[in-house]
């Protein structure tokens, strides 16, 4: 018999269990470009605990995707810099680690699917070998017995005839299979938390509601954190516990899923949910958010979202940002003027 | 029947699919349109949603005239496009034009924005005296709600919604009657979306515009759409108003689309009659026999695989729906 695969082979010093198994605090990343340092993100936090769903919602360019792979350590560098705050795993503290020992708690504790499953997976390597590779290289597993677990995980992902596809190149695939393709091999070794960068935002519809069936089902098999980066309002409405909403670079709100649709605290929170159109709003204008949002080379001081805010006053314009107050026990957004954001409606 | 503007009769592009280089020989196609029957009447928009590979933008592209049908007629103002020489197809064009999806490839990075929403006078000299097109063009820049100075700029010194109202300029510039939309907002950010779908919605009511207006968001869709068409795989299962297709879905694949569009509203969640269809769209190079659905159809039956339903009315229907068990099914979606 080969080696129990679920015994974490690749030990990890200094790992509290009763620790939380993600913590983000106070991250910061910045690329140094030749027109200007862009500050990517500036100063993200966020928990993860166990069997939760965190959504990081946010439009392009707010840094979701970069907080995933500084988390995932694949931040490429340069240009790209990780200048100040810490990413606890279990209580260690990943950024201090050597990249011999972050490469033991990449895929094993912390995985990873990408938007584009068809660049994310190697075109000349059959999905079968890009499986049993994990398996060989994390577990050192035999070839015959990588495949043969390679081929229970396209089972467990409910890839039909199994035996037959893990021989079949990604291109092979269609894009609903692959991205299935993507997920077995994240939940390959099973990690205690998966981040999924925009998971379904290149499958159609029909196909997006199999795949976020498929993750919620094995999420709640294995009692899986789940960081969702996406900057569909729909899916998170969906799936999502607990909700940060980012812009440029920053969280600027905080807070459980129902309470976030019920009553943004943050004008851009208010804004981003008035512009989907609704049934009610057939006819009418759908109320946009004027303007653009910053370049992250030039982010205004202040509140960086002032100069599309209609709650906007002099002191949004003046640093230092707005912090994140309190707004109830669980919640928290950046906006000096809360209050009038959530009860004027 | 005046006021419809453009209209297709069994329409169809079957692209071949050939085997060797010398000795070329057509061994099967794939079918990306099969026979599709439009209306467009003065003023409306008609929506067309539909999956990736159903043929929409095939469809897009044959109504402006990029794609030759391989068969069926197009007609636009009573005018039989495929019928009509090749001086007055031209003219006919400028009647139509198109809003590409992608505002970062669809404009010449070494054009200026002038010369972009200019070029169309440079293939019809007629429509504006030379003198002129320089005021003319600035003109277009202010419907769109962009700087009239900006002229000279290039498309890179513009953001993504920008763009797209610069490729909605163009598309205004011969003073087209039909406005086809390809996927106009799914490249832009939400905040963004609603900035272009509020503009659109404002020309077509000053101008008298009508739009086909092809997108796979269905929310998007429901706002700006007077009627809908929805296609599957190179033919249209359903069609009606508004109203009809969205609160009256008579074809299961209309429910399972519609029910599978995540509801912006948490304390839904659970509570909505969500299908979650089973396997892939096959491919249109071979499609099903019978009813192209049937695949993935929990509805299913014998005559299925046998005959093609046929897009009409049935008992319980009340608009046209291509599906021998059509029954209305309320499925709450994105939009309640």
């Amino acid at each position: 018999m080969s080696t129990d695969v679920n015994v974490k082979i690749d030990a990890l010093a200094g790992v509290d269990p009763k620790a939380l198994p993600l913590q983000v605090k106070d991250l910061h990343v910045e690329f140094r470009t030749r027109n200007g340092i862009a500050r990517a993100v500036n100063g993200v936090s966020f928990d993860l605990r166990a069997g939760e769903t965190r959504a990081i919602l946010g439009e392009s360019g707010c840094g979701k995707s970069v907080t995933a792979q500084a988390i995932m350590g694949i931040l490429d560098t340069p240009p790209g810099f990780i200048t100040g705050g810490e990413i606890l795993y279990r209580g260690v503290d990943l950024l201090k680690l050597p990249e011999s020992e972050r490469r033991k708690v990449r895929a094993n504790r912390i995985a990873m699917i990408f938007q584009d499953a068809l660049s994310a997976l190697n075109p000349v390597f059959t999905v079968g070998f890009q499986l049993a590779e994990l398996f060989r290289k994390h577990r050192g597993m035999s070839r015959q017995d990588a495949k043969a677990r390679a081929v229970e995980l396209l089972d467990l992902v409910k890839i039909p005839a199994a035996k037959q596809r893990v021989n079949d190149y990604p291109h092979q695939f269609s894009g609903g299979m692959r991205q299935r393709v993507m997920i077995a091999m994240a939940l390959a070794l099973d990690p205690e938390v998966l981040i999924a960068d925009e998971p379904t935002t290149a499958l159609d519809v029909t196909v997006q509601a199999q795949i976020m069936a498929l993750l919620a089902e094995l999420q709640r098999e294995r009692n899986m954190g789940l960081v969702l980066i996406t900057h569909d309002m729909g899916v998170v409405a969906d799936v999502a516990d607990q909700i940060s909403v980012m812009y440029a670079g920053r969280v600027i709100e905080e807070a459980g899923v129902n309470d976030i649709y019920a009553s943004p605290a943050h004008p851009y929170t208010k804004g981003l949910l008035e512009s989907i159109p609704r049934l009610d709003l057939k006819g009418h204008e759908l109320s946009a958010i004027k303007g653009l949002p910053p370049m992250l080379t030039n982010i205004p001081p202040g509140c960086a979202f002032n100069p599309r805010c209609r709650y906007a006053q002099e002191v949004c314009r003046q640093d230092p940002a707005p912090p994140l107050y309190q707004v109830s026990p669980s919640r928290t957004a950046a906006c000096h003027f809360w209050k009038e954001v959530k009860g004027d409606e | 029947m005046s006021d419809v503007v453009l209209e297709t009769r069994d329409l169809v592009k079957h692209f071949p699919l050939t085997r060797g280089i010398v000795f070329k020989k057509q061994y099967g196609a794939v079918q990306a349109v099969d026979g599709v029957n439009l209306q467009l009447r003065r003023g409306e928009t008609l929506g067309i949603v539909g999956e990736s590979g159903c043929g929409k933008s095939t469809l897009a592209r044959m109504l402006v005239g990029l794609e030759t049908p391989t068969s069926g007629d197009l007609f636009v103002q009573g005018k039989n496009m495929s019928k009509v020489g090749a001086e007055e197809r031209r003219r006919g064009r400028r009647n139509i034009q198109l809003v590409m999806q992608d505002p970062y490839t669809s404009l010449n990075p070494r054009m200026t924005v002038g010369d972009i929403i200019g070029e169309p006078f440079e293939v019809h000299p007629d429509v504006v005296p030379k003198g002129k097109r320089r005021a003319k063009v600035q003109e277009l820049l202010d419907l769109v709600g962009l700087n009239p100075d900006h002229i000279n700029r290039y498309p890179h010194q513009f953001s993504g919604g920008q763009r797209q109202r610069i490729g909605i300029a163009r598309a205004l510039a011969l003073n087209p009657e039909i406005i086809l939309c390809d996927e106009p907002v799914s490249a832009l950010d939400v905040s963004i979306q609603a900035q272009v779908i509020n503009l659109l919605e404002k020309l077509q009511a000053e101008l008298g515009l009508s739009y086909i207006f092809i997108a796979h968001d269905l929310s998007v869709v429901r706002h700006i759409a007077d009627r809908v068409a929805v296609m599957y795989l190179g033919k249209i299962i359903e069609i009606g108003t508004e109203d009809e297709i969205y609160d009256k879905p008579t074809h299961p694949y209309t429910q399972a689309l519609l029910s599978a569009v995540p509801v912006p509203d948490p304390t839904l969640r659970g509570l909505r009659d969500q299908i979650v269809l089973t396997g892939d769209v096959p491919s249109p190079a071979n499609p099903p026999s019978g009813c192209r659905f049937r695949t993935r159809c929990w509805k299913a039956q014998d005559i299925c695989a046998e005959q093609q339903p046929a897009l009409e009315v049935r008992d319980k229907s009340g608009h046209p729906s291509a599906c021998h068990f059509a029954e209305v099914r309320d499925v709450v979606h994105a939009t309640e």
